[in-house]
């Protein structure tokens, strides 16, 4: 793939790009605090994302606890169990996933994948950060407000978000609202950023179609966000007067509890179109990224070109953009008109063709590669298993009438798990694995990753595989307990605690992750630059860690795609993006 | 190498649990067999995917691991290879969804011939309402609602005075007899949801939604809230008795219409 353009490199030089714009930090505050650099803000990010999740964890333990040992607990009643249910599902996706991909992963590989010195506008970055992390601060104080957190569910349907008789009716739903309303204008700044610095920040003879897949992932659900998290932030915003001043924008007239409420004319429907015009790009916000880590994973560990490279970015490109016209499917049963039900799961089931062939790529990847099977690979060949295996439930949930019986039900629950849970999860461990030691210079520890690995894979598993067979059945989910259903075979209490007990160790495995996580910084094996022969930029920085600007006096300058590895002829089984062509002898 | 037998073993796993697990739906007790099928068309198509995708990559990790001196094919693209994938994969996903939309056209497509019953939610009870002899529901609204009106019915609306109104009791079908159910809510969104019937739809405060099937097995069976709707959500139950016409006919009999519940209110007020 260099040859089409050896001709023009030749006359490429290297360039001496000074970095007179970049901030120079003058203290330690400025420095490693109130940072404009892409890479401390990205390590910001990502230990305030992973700490909240941390939390998030905690809350599945305690939603488990009740679930498959109801009333062991004594302090889970049911406004407490719908709290933590709402809370955890909140801080997984938007604060959690989202914030890291693109906050965490975004900030540190962008940059230094495209040859850039930092982001373009890097004290607008560092604003991101302190908005994201006062919407963080915001949503913990949430627990401390009288009457507690929102037990809203985390889809916030109106009326019931924000009547008396859901938990958290006071402040809770309130603090709620402001803390996604700070999310998302500290994502904007983040997000403009990374797409600027995309188009605008690439070094020479870093064209579009020679990006890392990860660049191109996050680049797209970078875009994807910023058209959709809008249709959130209005619906906050009318939901917030609707509670506060008592408009009616999502509340019609009401009789609540024998009492007739001053509500007059809104649709409940209205928030959920636009809670799902950004709910569901918001699925692929989560999945792009990890689908461009995934390929530059399993392409570097497999020691191969990522296989259909350009099909890969139209794979994208295309689920992206397919991914707006596809929102109604998480209301075939809203009741809203029963037309729409053929329009949106044709669209569904079509965005299963491009989804596909991402996966079809990845395995064809792996034939004839040469595996080696590090912690990173691992992860990537668990988050291929259980994204299919996800992708796959989601063809139920998406076929408008299959998913009449199973919407509402644990099946749901089993399938995002499966594919926006776990899957992606996975990615963000095997990304962690692979690119800890550039971060920090040393390796996590082997040992104790490989046991990770084995007891959160096979341990995730069977916690959600099972679940799709209790919804199947017809067991609601949201349930603070299933009480007595007539349908419900004695055995099923056996299943939930089965499922329990192994959600209970494959949450302890996870402190043993942030064990290693810590243990390493001081005690891993030193990495040196390029542990792993990769190709891509950012293996290529003359420090590791990279410093301030991270390329010192000149830029890298490319002159091949980022999947050279294993080329015939080479001495090396990888050729750095930044290698120059071998002259031809002509 | 341990992955690869993992990986084998999990798609073993999953087979065998799929085969053999005593959790599978609930027998069907409704028309919607259609729903059974398709469910079961996807299963096969999707069962069969992941055991495809899961095992090769089992192979190739196993064929293909690291080592000493091995290295990897240098094989950038087959633009071939990706069409073929790319054409069975539309062919999979339209052998779905044609019988998907099918079955689903039949689904909003309620035959001339069904009774309608409504059914009411409000935070935490079912309520249910039937056409009295002059086979039409009459005219509510939310704002009619108080004690001794509870379903907020038009009290001037004469179709209105004949309907039977059941509250804090099972809600009686016939057997055989297609049926549209009228689904309104007095307060937040709810799901009237019976396993049995395969057929699930939210109800909105403000508009009055429906769905419709053939009850086509006796029995009793419970109905779920399946929408969040509150602290109270789990305990939402009610539940539907199927029965003959003529047992239907006799418990028809039995229930109060919505003038005779309001009659004691205006004897009251008479005196």
């Amino acid at each position: 793939m260099t040859d089409e353009t050896s001709n023009v490199v030749q006359s490429l030089s290297v360039a001496e790009v000074a970095d007179v714009e970049l901030y120079h930090p003058k203290s330690w505050i400025t420095k490693y605090v109130f940072s404009q650099d892409a890479k401390i803000i990205a390590i910001q990010y990502s230990i305030t994302a992973l700490s909240i999740g941390l939390v998030a964890l905690v809350m599945s333990w305690l939603m488990r606890l009740q679930l498959g040992f109801p009333g062991l607990l004594s302090f889970i009643d049911a406004d407490r169990y719908y709290q933590i249910m709402t809370m955890h599902g909140m801080i997984m996706v938007i604060y959690l996933l989202t914030a890291l991909f693109l906050g965490g992963f975004g900030n540190y590989l962008i940059p230094l994948m495209l040859g850039a010195r930092d982001m373009v506008f890097p004290y607008v970055n560092m604003l991101s950060f302190w908005v994201y992390l006062l919407a963080v601060l915001v949503l913990v104080a949430s627990f401390f407000v009288p009457g507690g957190p929102t037990g809203a569910g985390w889809t916030l349907y109106p009326p019931q978000a924000i009547l008396a008789t859901t938990p958290g009716k006071e402040w809770g739903i309130i603090v709620m609202l402001v803390s996604l309303m700070l999310f998302i204008i500290g994502f904007t700044m983040g997000g403009l950023n990374y797409v600027v610095t995309v188009l605008q920040g690439r070094t020479r003879g870093m064209t579009l179609l020679r990006m890392p897949l990860t660049v191109w992932g996050i680049f797209t659900a970078t875009v994807l966000a910023l058209l959709a998290f809008p249709a959130l932030f209005v619906g906050c915003v009318m939901m917030l007067l609707d509670r506060v001043i008592g408009t009616s924008f999502f509340m019609p007239a009401i009789v609540s509890m024998g009492e007739q409420l001053p509500y007059k004319g809104g649709s409940p429907i209205l928030f959920q179109h636009l809670f799902w015009f950004f709910g569901h790009p918001e699925v692929y916000i989560v999945a792009l990224p990890a689908f461009g880590i995934i390929s530059d994973l399993i392409s570097t560990h497999a020691r191969k070109n990522i296989f259909g490279y350009r099909m890969m970015v139209w794979a994208l490109v295309a689920i992206g953009a397919l991914s707006f016209v596809v929102w109604a499917h998480h209301m075939y049963v809203s009741g809203m008109h029963p037309a729409f039900g053929f329009f949106f799961a044709t669209t569904t089931l079509i965005i299963a063709i491009p989804t596909a062939i991402k996966v079809y790529n990845w395995v064809l990847t792996l034939w004839r590669g040469d595996i080696h099977l590090t912690v990173p690979m691992l992860f990537a060949l668990a988050f291929i298993v259980t994204f299919v295996n996800g992708g796959l439930t989601g063809l139920f949930l998406g076929n408008v009438v299959v998913d009449v019986p199973l919407s509402d039900t644990m099946f749901v629950v089993a399938h995002f798990h499966m594919v926006m849970g776990i899957a992606p999860i996975f990615a963000i461990f095997g990304a962690i694995y692979h690119w800890y030691p550039k971060v920090t210079g040393r390796l996590l520890s082997d040992t104790l990753g490989k046991l990770h690995f084995w007891v959160t894979f096979l341990g995730a598993y069977a916690i959600f595989f099972p679940l799709h067979y209790i919804g199947l059945m017809g067991v609601p989910r949201r349930y603070y307990e299933m009480g007595e259903m007539a349908f419900v075979p004695p055995s099923t209490v056996t299943l939930n605690a089965f499922i329990t007990i192994v959600a209970l160790i494959v949450g302890a495995a996870q402190l043993m992750f942030v064990f290693n996580l810590v243990w390493s910084l001081r005690r891993g094996r030193p990495a040196g630059g390029n542990p792993w022969g990769a190709t891509t930029l950012e293996w290529q920085t003359p420090q590791t860690p990279p410093g301030h600007g991270n390329w010192g006096k000149t830029l890298p300058v490319v002159y091949r795609w980022a999947y050279d590895y294993s080329v015939p002829g080479a001495a090396q089984d990888f050729l750095p993006q930044n290698q120059p062509p071998v002259p031809r002898t002509a | 190498m341990r992955i690869a037998v993992a990986l084998a073993l999990i798609v073993l796993g999953s087979v065998v649990f799929h085969l053999l697990s005593p959790w599978w739906w609930t027998p069907i007790a409704s028309n919607w067999s259609y729903i059974d099928d398709t469910i079961l068309i996807t299963f096969w198509i999707t069962g069969v995917v992941f055991a495809a995708v899961v095992l090769f990559m089992a192979y190739c990790v196993f064929r293909f691991r690291h080592r000493e001196g091995s290295r990897a094919a240098y094989q950038p693209e087959s633009t071939r290879l990706e069409w073929w994938l790319s054409i069975g994969t539309g062919v999979g996903v339209a052998a779905m969804l044609a019988p998907g939309l099918f079955v689903w056209h039949q689904f909003v497509t309620v035959p001339k011939d069904a009774t309608t019953v409504e059914v009411v939610g409000q935070q935490w009870q079912w309520s249910y309402r039937l056409p009295g002899a002059d086979g039409r529901l009459g005219a509510s609204d939310v704002a009619y609602v108080s004690p001794d009106n509870p379903l907020g019915l038009d009290p001037k609306d004469p179709h209105g005075q004949d309907d039977v109104i059941i509250q804090g009791d099972q809600l009686h079908l016939q057997l055989g007899k297609p049926v549209k159910i009228l689904l309104r809510s007095l307060d937040v969104v709810h799901d009237f949801y019976v396993p049995e019937f395969r057929a699930k739809m939210d109800m909105i405060p403000g508009s009055v939604t429906y769905y419709w099937f053939t009850p086509t097995r006796a029995g009793t069976f419970e109905a779920l809230c399946a929408e969040l709707c509150g602290v109270g959500h789990s305990h939402m139950r009610g539940s539907v008795v199927v029965e003959l016409e003529s047992d239907h006919q006799t418990w028809l009999l039995l229930q109060k219409t919505f003038a005779q519940l309001r009659a004691p209110v205006r004897a009251d007020a008479g005196n």
